[in-house]
């Protein structure tokens, strides 16, 4: 294995982070306590407490996950996307680096971005409410699946994407609406029946809701499903990938 | 010699249908420099892509000093440093990072002694903190040539290496190739630019249309392909090619005063004495001789036309 190779991808990441603190930490920080604010206190006033859960400190998983994802896209498949548009892709292409070790590096580099995001969140709402975990292993585990699964995920999308426009359209039109419809700021056993079947369909439902379990002990699914679920994604973006580097598809073509 | 890249029945058709590359065979031969000469379109920057691994290949076999680069791609790469033609670098990152960037990207352990050698090789040491959005365009190219040295590579691709460079700079380049050679490095440069190939290469291959139409020793093709002129400086200008000498590829100057035959070197009888003659029984007299080889771009330009 190229370790060099794969430590010299992800300290490049890193380093594309810190370089751009604002846009990759301090932004996503700021709207997600915006969001808290708003909804904490606009529909908190309203909603005193769901399944004996403060409403502020009910969003809080929510909101975590609502970065996680969006960040996790937007981390990988910006982080592929632009060395193709640019067509510095060629030195990664023409490197003795394996698929395997570019995706370890890459999807590494967004994930831990991410993680690091959600912890920052984390800390940052626990300046508004107060916080309990009573899961903390289980915590972290949901908090590293999402990323990687959401990375992998990102990085799927960069190599599909042919332009920026494709590379926003994903995140925008179906994980956006997906995540705010998947119970960030609400119980899905507040919807009326027929409404909470369709969105039993919504595979963020289980990531909020085992993430959600992970902190107070509740969900609205089960936990053993929310992880199913989340580890078939984890799999299914694997095969696509192992299918893209098989292939060459939009890469190598 | 024994040849360290060896590219046998490469064939590249693309999705859109387009035949780049068709049955390429070319062997180079270990520390040589080697240019490949061909118009836009011919397939030069395909071949190369295929080498190193960013374009797969329809067909064929390539081995680099016997790894094959799809079984052992590894060992394959490894040896070679590829600068491309456009010139593509992450803008927002430092020198210094960026040529440590590939060496790591190659497997090697860092080893800042090289880099700085490299940099200051090309003159770009004290640019190191700069980011690469802030150069010059000469000073990219050498970014991207520093790049593909940082890995220390056994055979070293210029695409199009001083496509839009200064004279200054393309002098430069041509002399850090030189002494790339003279460290055992192979070079293989494509190039539209003939002056480059004749300047520097042992090994002319000319690509046209996806076929290698030739491969030759530079010297031995500029022999055996090259024309030569005779330029004879007349006594007295003439108005027109006279009715006697019409028979010879002649071609009379506008003012009249210098007449230029244009032959095969190699031929049986290249026509020169009987020329010689037929302008002394015709009257045409002349006061001084020069013959010229013709040059590389000539040989290549009369090349890719016989092509159908």
């Amino acid at each position: 294995m190229n370790l060099r190779a794969v430590w010299a991808i992800y300290r490049m990441e890193m380093a594309r982070a810190f370089r751009t603190v604002l846009q990759s930490i301090v932004s996503p920080v700021i709207s997600t306590s915006l969001y808290f604010v708003v909804f904490g206190s606009a529909i908190g006033s309203r909603i005193t407490e769901i399944d004996g859960i403060s409403y502020g400190a009910f969003i809080v998983p929510g909101l975590i996950m609502l970065s996680l994802l969006t960040q996790s896209i937007s981390n990988a498949s910006f982080a592929i996307y632009f060395p193709k548009f640019v067509g510095s892709i060629y030195e990664l292409l023409s490197a003795p680096v394996s698929y395997l070790e570019i995706v370890i590096a890459y999807v590494g580099g967004a994930a831990t971005k991410s993680i690091i995001l959600g912890l920052i969140i984390l800390a940052t709402a626990s300046l508004f409410v107060p916080l309990t975990i009573l899961h903390p292993f289980w915590m972290l585990a949901f908090l590293v699946l999402t990323a990687v699964t959401f990375s992998l995920f990102g990085f799927i999308i960069g190599i599909w994407a042919k332009s920026f426009e494709q590379l926003q359209l994903v995140p925008l039109l179906i994980i956006t609406p997906l995540t705010f419809l998947g119970g960030s700021f609400y119980s899905i056993n507040m919807l009326p029946e027929v409404w909470r079947t369709i969105t039993l369909f919504n595979p963020v439902v289980y990531l909020i809701s085992g993430f959600r379990w992970s902190f107070y002990g509740k969900s609205d699914v089960s936990v053993g499903v929310s992880l199913g679920m989340t580890v078939v994604f984890l799999l299914i973006c694997i095969a696509i990938v192992a299918w893209i580097f098989r292939t060459g598809y939009r890469l190598r073509n | 010699m024994p040849s360290i890249l060896s590219i046998s029945g490469v064939s590249k058709t693309y999705a859109t249908g387009f035949t780049a590359l068709k049955e390429v065979n070319l062997d180079i031969q270990r520390g040589e420099i080697f240019a490949l000469l061909g118009p836009n379109g011919a397939g030069k920057t395909t071949l190369i892509s295929i080498v190193c691994g960013i374009v797969n290949r329809s067909s064929g076999t390539v081995t680099v000093d016997g790894h094959d680069i799809n079984k052992d791609y590894r060992a394959a790469r490894s040896l070679i440093g590829l600068v491309p033609q456009e010139l593509t670098i992450d803008a927002f990152e430092s020198v210094w990072a960026t040529v440590n960037y590939s060496r790591g990207l190659f497997g090697k352990p860092a080893n800042p002694a090289f880099v700085e050698k490299v940099l200051r090789d090309l003159s770009l040491w004290d640019k190191k903190d700069a980011k690469a959005i802030t150069l010059s365009g000469g000073m990219k190219r050498r970014l991207m040539i520093a790049k593909a040295l940082s890995h220390e590579p056994r055979i070293l691709f210029l695409d199009e290496p001083t496509a839009g460079v200064d004279v200054e700079l393309r002098q430069d380049m041509w002399a850090m190739v030189r002494r790339l050679r003279e460290d055992g490095v192979t070079i293989i440069l494509t190039t539209h630019y003939i002056e480059e190939a004749e300047a520097m290469a042992d090994r002319v291959g000319v690509i046209n249309r996806g076929e290698i139409i030739l491969v030759e020793n530079k010297a031995e093709l500029m022999r055996k392909l090259g024309r030569k002129r005779l330029v004879l400086e007349l006594r007295n200008p003439l108005t027109a090619i006279p009715e006697a000498l019409s028979r010879y590829a002649l071609d009379l100057s506008p003012d009249g005063g210098q007449l230029t035959y244009t032959y095969d070197n190699q031929a049986e009888r290249p026509g020169v004495a009987s020329l010689m003659r037929d302008l002394e029984a015709g009257g045409v007299q002349f006061r001084d001789i020069d013959t010229q080889n013709s040059s590389l771009e000539e040989i290549f330009v009369n090349l890719v036309r016989r092509e159908p």
